[in-house]
Parts: structure tokens; C-alpha cells; sequence
């Protein structure tokens, strides 16, 4: 074994620089969560741990997580209750227009995510308009929306683990006396579960950070986290943000290895 | 315990025919093979005895039973599938007492029933094993228990060997044979090696483009194979192609006349014989000998195979035991080929 080629240095180079590109903004901020000057100045000049006590005394950050939170499991759910039955529908039942029905479940992860937000905003309102039904400003117009932002996710999710759990398991159960449930239930469920596991934590993840397609949705005193992030973001740039954005790194970034230890994401994509 | 009887059955997709018009009675306790190249419908024929496939016609029936439409799940057969199909998420044991748990046994006899089955196939030890954990031959024994534990009517085996290498496929299917006879169950197994279809199978059923060629024991289609397809498809074959001039009369393509036992229509045929049923020597008889010209001599240890081309411009190949002292063969030579008239048969 000799030293490492000319070639390979570079490439190792190339590696650490990209990597370091991805990682340096989110240690950056977790780091200024930490500067104890209330305007932003480097070198900082102490540390503090006031301002993740500051974060959580401010209201609209105190509600707008609980908010963020309650939308995103109430987007989960839904986008689990749509997707895993359409999954299955799809990779299992070969029925004409099956590719089209796909790829329109797919495709809020396409359509720019303002756009898609202002087109919900505007269908809401027509509707209202329609049937004096308020969905607009209101927590399920909300999650209505999320629904949209996570179903995506947990329709590819669920569906690549139907193909890697190929058929031939499901027809063992039915030559073994299962009936169509009981087959679902002790051989197909359990076999998709690591997928649908990754997907619940996915669509959480999506609604949880969606900023763009909640903007036109939320009521007054109903914001989500990211819009009371950019709300106080307007007015004041201090290390409270920092402390803010760094819980939301923690939340989003331990959903993520929680999912991969499930599914092998590198697998899905 | 039952036969399982084919009628007429049929499938079609679209135009196609995937199996077409088979009818096969499978005795009771026989283990039968169904034998072809892929797509020639064996598979299909297994799927529709399965019930996973329903026939567009014709009925199959599991001794007096008509089984035609009832769904997998109510027929009671075993299957083991190509590759085992394990259930990866249950241990060896949850996979054997899977189909005692969804037809409602009591938990006590379930507990006997899967101890019996794994003690049947050698397995008690790894009980508690994930079926990832297991070699390929374990993994056929434990999908054969769990086949096998609610007593079926039918055993289906889907290319059960495909999967494992040279020397294990030799063993377990020797294995598999033995509990198959212990077990005296009804079974169809389904291949595309005919070797491993004569060495394991009461009877063959050689199948071809969806239709059932020959049904047969291994030493029937051998030696009287009914088509050129069985006669090709089962061990090595020579084709004289000529015609049927008359009763026991062949006419090669350049005009010689040869001989055949048994009845044969008129019109365009080959005569057929097996490498091993020929002999070269320096003159042949009138009637069976055709004159043959060495193109390639090539040495295999206990044999010798020939490659030669007739006067008529038929290929054909023929064996013999590599013995030290005769004068062999060489390329060039030219020499008469012969057979005797009952080795030799006729087919379109």
C-alpha cells in the first residue's frame, strides 16, 4: 500500500469542502445561540445560555411550536391514512391511470411551494365564497395544507417499500390460508413498517419546516414556528433566533436518524 | 389425501395462450414434474392449481372436489416458491405455525404441530432463527414445513432447487424426494432442468409453447418421445430430416432409403436416434446406417463424442466410450453411421 494518490487527495478535498459547505451554516447558528452580546459581533465577546430561556418566554415562539407541532403530527396522520392506501393501491393492484394517479400525489413536491400555498389560499376562499365554509385562517385549512406538503414523502416512501417487499411473500400468506386482511395485516404491514415509520417522520419533518405554503393560511395569534421565526425576524436580529433555529435543527435532525436507522434513506431517493 | 385433475384448462391474456387446453390426471401420492423452457406455460399451469391464476376455461379438481373458483386461501395447498419466500420478519418457528395461526388451531396444538414439522425437517435447533440467518438449503427445508404443516391437500413446488448451487440442488432435492415419498403427498413440482426432472418425478409432463407435449415417465419420453420438441428437449438427439414415403419407410434428403419400427403418417419427418445409440464403423447395413463423413473428435474422458455431418447435410453427434485400443476415428474420415431399428423412432 503506498500514500494516497495525487487524484485521491483531491477528490477526500472535494469531499470535506462540500461537506463542510452543508454543515458550516447549521454550526454557525448553533453556535451564535450561544454569544451573550445582544447585537450580533464576532468574536463574541462571552457566552450565555439566556437566550434559549428568552425563546421560550416570547409567546409567538412558545405557541408557534406548539402550533408547528400539533399541525405536523394532525399532517402526518392524514398523510399516512392517504398515502399508505394509495401506495398499496398502486405498486400492488395494476389498474389503468395508475402512473398519472401517482405522479399527481406527487406532485406538490414540484410545484413551487409559494405558489401551491397561494393557489390553496385562493381555493379556500373560493369556497368560502361558494359555501360560507371558512377554511382559510383556520388550524384544518392548515393541516389541510401540510397534508399536501407531507403526502409526497410518505407516498414515496411507503411505495419503495412495497417494491422491495416483493408479492411473492403476500402469495405465500394466501397459499397458507390468509385471507386478504390477515395477510395485510401479519405480512404486508409488518413488512412495510420500517417504511412507514420513515414516512410519518418525513411528513412531520415537511410540515414541520414548511414556511412558504403556510405564509397565506395562518390566522392571527395561529402562526407556526417558521412564520414566527420570519415575523420576529423583520424586526429584530439577535441570538434569539439562533437559539430558536437550533431546537428546530435538534427536533428535524434527530427525526432524521431516528427515520434512517428504519430506511436506509440513501435507499429511497 | 387426493389426485389433482386438469381439464381442459386454459389461460389466455389477450390473444396470447399462455397454457393451452392441458389436461392432466396427477395420481394420488405421485410426484409430478412439469417440464419446459420459460414460457411454456408451466408456471401458469402451478398458478392455476395454486389458485392464484384463474383458468379462462376448463376446471381443475382436488380429488372429487371442483376447486376451479374457490380462492387460494380456502384450497389447502402447500406451496414452496421459487427463492422460499419466507416471511423475513418472523423466526423459523412463526414462519412454520403461520398457517395453523390464520386457520384458527389452538395454540397447544400449534406448538405440536410446528415441533413435529421442524423435527421432520431437521430444524428444531435453529427454531428460534431469523430466516435471514439461514443458508439456502435450510431455507427450502423451513418454506417446505411451513408448506406442509396444515396438512394440504397438494403440495406445489415452484423451481424449488433454482436457487441453491450445483452440489446442494443434487442433495436437497434427493432430500426433498425422500420426505415428499414419507409424507405421501399429491405434488407438482415445476422446472426447467431435466435432469433434475428425471431424477426426482414419478412422471414428467413435458410442456411447450402452452401446451403439454408428452406426459410420461422419464425412461417413456426418452426413448419415445412423441414430438421433435420432447425428443430435443429431453437428452441429446440426432434428426435425419427427409420424409415418410410408406409403411416403416423413410426417405433422407439425398434419396436414401431407411427403415423405422412403428406407425408414422406420410409426409415431411425426421428420424431420430441418441448419440449413444449409434455406432461408426467402416461399412453399415442397407436400412439403418447412413454414410458420414468426421467433422471433429472431441475426447470427454469415459467418452468420446463425435461431430459428423451425412451425405444429406444433417448435423449429428454421437458417443462412445473412450476405450483405448480400437482404432479411432478421425476428423476426415469417412465412415458409415448405424443404429438398431428399435432405437430408432420417427417424428414430424
Amino acid at each position: 500500500m503506498g500514500g494516497l494518490s495525487l487524484g485521491r487527495l483531491a477528490f477526500l478535498a472535494l469531499v470535506v469542502a462540500i461537506f463542510a459547505f452543508v454543515i458550516a451554516p447549521l454550526l454557525t447558528i448553533v453556535w451564535v445561540s450561544f454569544f451573550s452580546e445582544k447585537i450580533l459581533a464576532f468574536p463574541p465577546t462571552g457566552y450565555t445560555i439566556s437566550w434559549y430561556a428568552r425563546a421560550s418566554e416570547i409567546a409567538d415562539f412558545a405557541n408557534g411550536f406548539l402550533m408547528s407541532v400539533k399541525v405536523g403530527l394532525c399532517a402526518t396522520v392524514a398523510s399516512l391514512a392517504i398515502g399508505v392506501p394509495a401506495a398499496l393501491a398502486i405498486e400492488r393492484f395494476p389498474f389503468p391511470g395508475r402512473e398519472t394517479i401517482r405522479q399527481v400525489l406527487l406532485s406538490p413536491m414540484y410545484v413551487p411551494a409559494i405558489v401551491a400555498g397561494a393557489a390553496v389560499y385562493i381555493y379556500f376562499i373560493e369556497l368560502e365564497i361558494l359555501t360560507t365554509f371558512q377554511l382559510a385562517a383556520t388550524f384544518s385549512g392548515l393541516v389541510i395544507a401540510h397534508t399536501l406538503v407531507a403526502l409526497p414523502w410518505t407516498l414515496r416512501l411507503v411505495c419503495a417499500s412495497l417494491v422491495s417487499a416483493n408479492t411473492v411473500s403476500e402469495e405465500a400468506a394466501r397459499s397458507l390460508g390468509a385471507n386478504a386482511l390477515q395477510t395485510f395485516l401479519y405480512v404486508t404491514l409488518p413488512i412495510i413498517r420500517p417504511g412507514m415509520i420513515a414516512a410519518a417522520m418525513f411528513s412531520f419533518i415537511a410540515s414541520f419546516s414548511d414556511l412558504e405554503k403556510s405564509l397565506f393560511l395562518v390566522g392571527p395569534g395561529k402562526t407556526t414556528l417558521p412564520i414566527a421565526i420570519l415575523n420576529y425576524l423583520e424586526w429584530s436580529l439577535d441570538p434569539t433566533i439562533a437559539a430558536v433555529a437550533t431546537v428546530q435543527i435538534l427536533i428535524i435532525g434527530t427525526a432524521l436518524i431516528v427515520s434512517d436507522r428504519f430506511v436506509k434513506l440513501g435507499k429511497v431517493f | 389425501m387426493a389426485g389433482v385433475t386438469l381439464s381442459n384448462i386454459r389461460k389466455t391474456y389477450g390473444a396470447l395462450a399462455a397454457v393451452d387446453d392441458v389436461s392432466i390426471e396427477i395420481r394420488d401420492g405421485e410426484l409430478l414434474a412439469l417440464l419446459g423452457p420459460s414460457g411454456c406455460g408451466k408456471t401458469t399451469t402451478l398458478r392455476m392449481i395454486a389458485g392464484f391464476v384463474a383458468p379462462t376455461s376448463g376446471t381443475v379438481k382436488f380429488g372429487e372436489r371442483d376447486v376451479t373458483r374457490v380462492p387460494v386461501h380456502k384450497r389447502n395447498v402447500g406451496m414452496v416458491f421459487q427463492g422460499y419466500a419466507l416471511f423475513p420478519h418472523l423466526t423459523v418457528a412463526k414462519n412454520v405455525e403461520f398457517g395453523l395461526r390464520v386457520r384458527g388451531w389452538d395454540k397447544a396444538k400449534i406448538a405440536a404441530r410446528v415441533t413435529e414439522m421442524l423435527r421432520w425437517v431437521q430444524m428444531e435447533a435453529l427454531a428460534e432463527r431469523s430466516p435471514r440467518a439461514l443458508s439456502g438449503g435450510q431455507q427450502q427445508r423451513v418454506a417446505l414445513a411451513r408448506a406442509m404443516a396444515n396438512h394440504p391437500e397438494v403440495l406445489l413446488l415452484d423451481e424449488p432447487f433454482s436457487a441453491l448451487d450445483a452440489k446442494l440442488r443434487t442433495q436437497m432435492r434427493t432430500e426433498i424426494r425422500e420426505l415428499q415419498r414419507q409424507a405421501g403427498i399429491t405434488s407438482v413440482f415445476v422446472t426447467h432442468d431435466q435432469e433434475e426432472a428425471m431424477a426426482i418425478a414419478d412422471r414428467i409432463g413435458v410442456m411447450n409453447q402452452g401446451r403439454l407435449e408428452q406426459l410420461g415417465s422419464a425412461e417413456d419420453l426418452y426413448k419415445r418421445p412423441v414430438s421433435r420438441f420432447v425428443a430435443g428437449f429431453i437428452g441429446k438427439c440426432n434428426f435425419i430430416e427427409g420424409r415418410v414415403t410408406g409403411p416403416g419407410r423413410f426417405e433422407a434428403a439425398n434419396g436414401s432409403v431407411l427403415q423405422f419400427t412403428g406407425a408414422h403418417a406420410g409426409g415431411p419427418a425426421a428420424l431420430c436416434f441418441r448419440p449413444e445409440h449409434a455406432v461408426l464403423t467402416q461399412s453399415g447395413a442397407a436400412g439403418n446406417s447412413i454414410a458420414v463423413t468426421v467433422k471433429s473428435v472431441t475426447y470427454l474422458g469415459p467418452v468420446t463424442e463425435y461431430d459428423l455431418v451425412s451425405d444429406a447435410g444433417d448435423k449429428l453427434v454421437v458417443s462412445a466410450s473412450s476405450s483405448g485400443d480400437a482404432a479411432v476415428p478421425r476428423a476426415g474420415d469417412k465412415l458409415a453411421l448405424g443404429w438398431r431399428l428399435e432405437d430408432a423412432f420417427v417424428v414430424d
